[in-house]
């Protein structure tokens, strides 16, 4: 990690280090404005959001308590939230809880023909879900699940699960065999190799495959609306119906929709902790 | 305290037809330091898995004190293994990787701590025991993976090339200590090394590999002074044996211009021999400089102060060969000189194709 910051002190790499640094910088502000726009938005008075922009004003959080007020009839956001998270952590910790095994498998004692398993996994992503909507919702009709969180928490886990499985393999290829092997020469069984041993090497790398899994299913709205569009909706379902379109409507909008992103920073800031902390052990190169 | 038997154990890795490792027959004796040497790829660090759990046998067995363990796990083997890139768990500190063998024990606590003591006062690793391996120098890293190797007394000690990481000068205290550490504990060692010096100064006993066949197994002096083979003859010593060829005439090997003496038992050897190419192996310190038939035109000096190897080359087969000579640090040569020299010592022959050496070996 601090090989990125101080390399050979020659003129001419000092230069285009800035060069390079202010690219990086122009870049990630590109990135960030839209969203620091959103956020400034958010706390606006419809006229002020909708009138010149400027970046002095006095904020209020009337924004929030409007499109957080439940009204009779439309999806409230409390409800909107309690079902994303429902879906989401469920579907996470399915596909976390089959894709460690399976990684674990491919990875470390890959079973013959490891390659193909691999494909094939991947081979279930190639389908654009646009095609699959048809039969899945018949099938989701036929089996009463329509409007359920079951129907989501089923579809998320599939969805990510081969994602999952190949981002997985790839961290704990990285684990160096001799430390596996060296664990079994000191008396450790399966359950110890592993959760002494290889777990917390791969951590960050769990750690960012149920992130990717999560910040998946948290933003995922084409089945949801498709498959959920009443009770147990999600919370990008929320968005669409929360904030009517008639008057204006920009301040309120940015409100509810940097509400529904707020769950997938917390998420991303937890995760990224677990990740330096892991690649700080310094054991995957 | 064990004795190791390899009876005619074999590895071949799916999808290769040769063996890495082809019917290794082998006694280690309890409390014995076997060194396992061998060129890159001869099948050294097989061996060792092999007999450490970690790679399956093909064909054979293998016993630790007469029990047969080819087929058991790792786990149940009571043998400790130290690996050349260490190994150590990056996730616990010192203390914890040289405690991590007794935890899966079921050791108590205080019995661990107690242990890891014990180990860390032996390897000077007292004040390291809380950090974690990434803030360890290379030696220290090295003396860890010792520790947890004999926290543990197992039956067993298998180290592959553990010095090899280290720098020259480092790896030469290290290798005293290990030799001095293992006298002291007793423990059955297996050492695996590509280096044969290291080879030489550490085994009670030396085994040499090559091309996974088992060339000869001995003390270290013995391999120096009766090598079974070519192979052998070669890869012991440094600066190398001299190895010329020459072609047969009649029953008489000839080395420049001179015939070469034979014992007895080679003379009959070679008299029964088919082959009509062989080699002549003489260790430098086995030529004489102090005046003889054969005359010699000196390339290089390597002054060593108590002695000096000339390199020097002689008329020899209808060209010139060069040839490695040992003399007394007092006598000055140089290059471009003339200096007569004879053979004053043993002389090994080997047939050249087959490596076989003829004559039974001195005792
Ligand atoms: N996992 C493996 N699969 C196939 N061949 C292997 C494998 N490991 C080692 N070999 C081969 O077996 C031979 C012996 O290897 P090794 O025991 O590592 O030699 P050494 O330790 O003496 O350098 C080599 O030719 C090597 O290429
Ligand atoms: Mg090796």
């Amino acid at each position: 990690m601090a090989s990125s910051t101080t390399g050979p002190v020659v003129g001419e790499n000092k230069v285009s280090g800035f060069i390079f640094g202010v690219i990086a910088w122009i870049v990630g502000l590109m990135f960030f404005f839209p969203i620091f726009w959103l956020v400034l938005n958010s706390f606006k008075t419809e006229e002020a959001a909708n009138g010149d922009p400027v970046l002095f004003f006095t904020p209020t959080l009337e924004q929030y308590r409007e499109v957080t007020a439940s009204s009779t009839g439309l999806l409230s956001f409390g409800e909107a939230f309690f079902n994303s998270a429902w879906v989401v952590v469920v579907s996470t910790i399915i596909v976390m809880v089959l894709a460690i095994p399976a990684a674990y498998s491919l990875a470390i004692r890959p079973v013959e023909k490891w390659r193909d398993v691999l494909f094939f996994f991947i081979s279930t992503k190639f389908l654009p879900i646009a095609a699959a909507i048809l039969p899945l919702w018949i099938l989701a009709r036929d089996l009463g699940l329509l409007n359920t969180r079951l129907v989501l928490i089923i579809l998320y886990t599939a969805l990510n699960l081969p994602l999952a499985v190949w981002m997985l393999r790839s961290f704990f290829a990285e684990v160096p065999r001799e430390l596996i092997e060296a664990s079994q020469m000191d008396g450790a069984s399966l359950m110890s190799q592993i959760r002494s041993v290889i777990l917390p090497i791969v951590s960050p790398g769990i750690a960012a495959t149920a992130l990717l899994s999560f910040i998946f299913a948290w933003n995922e709205f084409f089945l949801a609306v498709q498959l959920n569009p009443v009770d147990g909706s999600t919370v990008p379902i929320w968005v669409t119906t929360a904030v009517t379109t008639r008057g204006l409507f920009l301040a309120k909008l940015s409100a509810a929709s940097t509400l529904a992103t707020l769950p997938v920073v917390l998420a991303g800031w937890a995760a990224q902790k677990r990740m330096i902390r892991g690649l700080a052990l310094g054991a995957i190169k | 305290m064990a004795t190791v038997t390899y009876d005619s154990a074999s590895r071949i890795y799916p999808g290769t037809e040769k063996p890495a490792v082809n019917e290794l027959k082998l006694d280690i004796g309890d409390g014995e330091l076997l060194v396992l040497v061998g060129p890159s790829g001869s099948g050294k660090s097989t061996a060792l898995r092999m007999l450490a759990g970690l790679e399956f046998v093909d064909k054979g067995s293998i016993l630790i004190d007469d029990r047969d363990v080819t087929l058991t796990p790792p786990q149940d083997r009571d043998i400790a293994m130290v690996f050349q890139n260490y190994a150590l768990y990056p996730n616990m500190t010192v203390a914890g990787n040289m405690g991590f063998a007794l935890k899966q024990q079921g050791v108590s606590k205080e019995e661990r701590a107690k242990r890891v003591m014990e180990a860390a006062k032996i390897l000077d690793l007292e004040e390291y025991l809380d950090r974690k391996p990434k803030n360890l120098s290379g030696g220290q890293r090295q003396r860890v993976a010792m520790g947890r190797a004999i926290v543990r007394s197992p039956q067993v000690f298998l180290m592959d090339e553990p010095l090899s990481n280290l720098d020259a000068k480092l790896r030469v205290s290290t290798r005293t200590q290990l030799v001095d550490l293992q006298a002291r504990l007793g423990v059955t060692t297996v050492y695996v090394t590509h280096d044969q010096v290291e080879a030489m100064t550490m085994g009670h006993r030396v085994a040499v590999l090559d091309h996974g066949v088992l060339q000869q197994v001995d003390t270290p002096r013995r391999l120096y002074s009766a090598p079974a083979n070519l192979f052998v003859a070669g890869f012991i010593g440094s600066p190398a044996m001299n190895l010329i060829e020459a072609d047969r005439s009649g029953d008489e090997l000839h080395f420049g211009s001179s015939v070469v003496a034979l014992p007895a038992d080679v003379q009959a050897d070679l008299k029964a021999s088919s082959a009509t190419r062989f080699v002549i192996g003489i260790r430098p310190e086995h030529l004489s400089n102090a005046g003889g038939g054969l005359n010699s035109n000196v390339t290089v000096v390597e002054e060593l102060g108590s002695d000096a190897f000339v390199h020097a080359t002689i008329q020899h087969g209808g060209g010139d060969v060069t040839i490695v000579v040992r003399i007394d640090g007092e006598t000055t040569v140089s290059r471009g000189d003339n200096m007569p020299i004879s053979i004053d010592g043993p002389v090994h022959i080997f047939e050249a194709d087959s490596g076989k050496r003829l004559g039974t070996p001195p005792e």
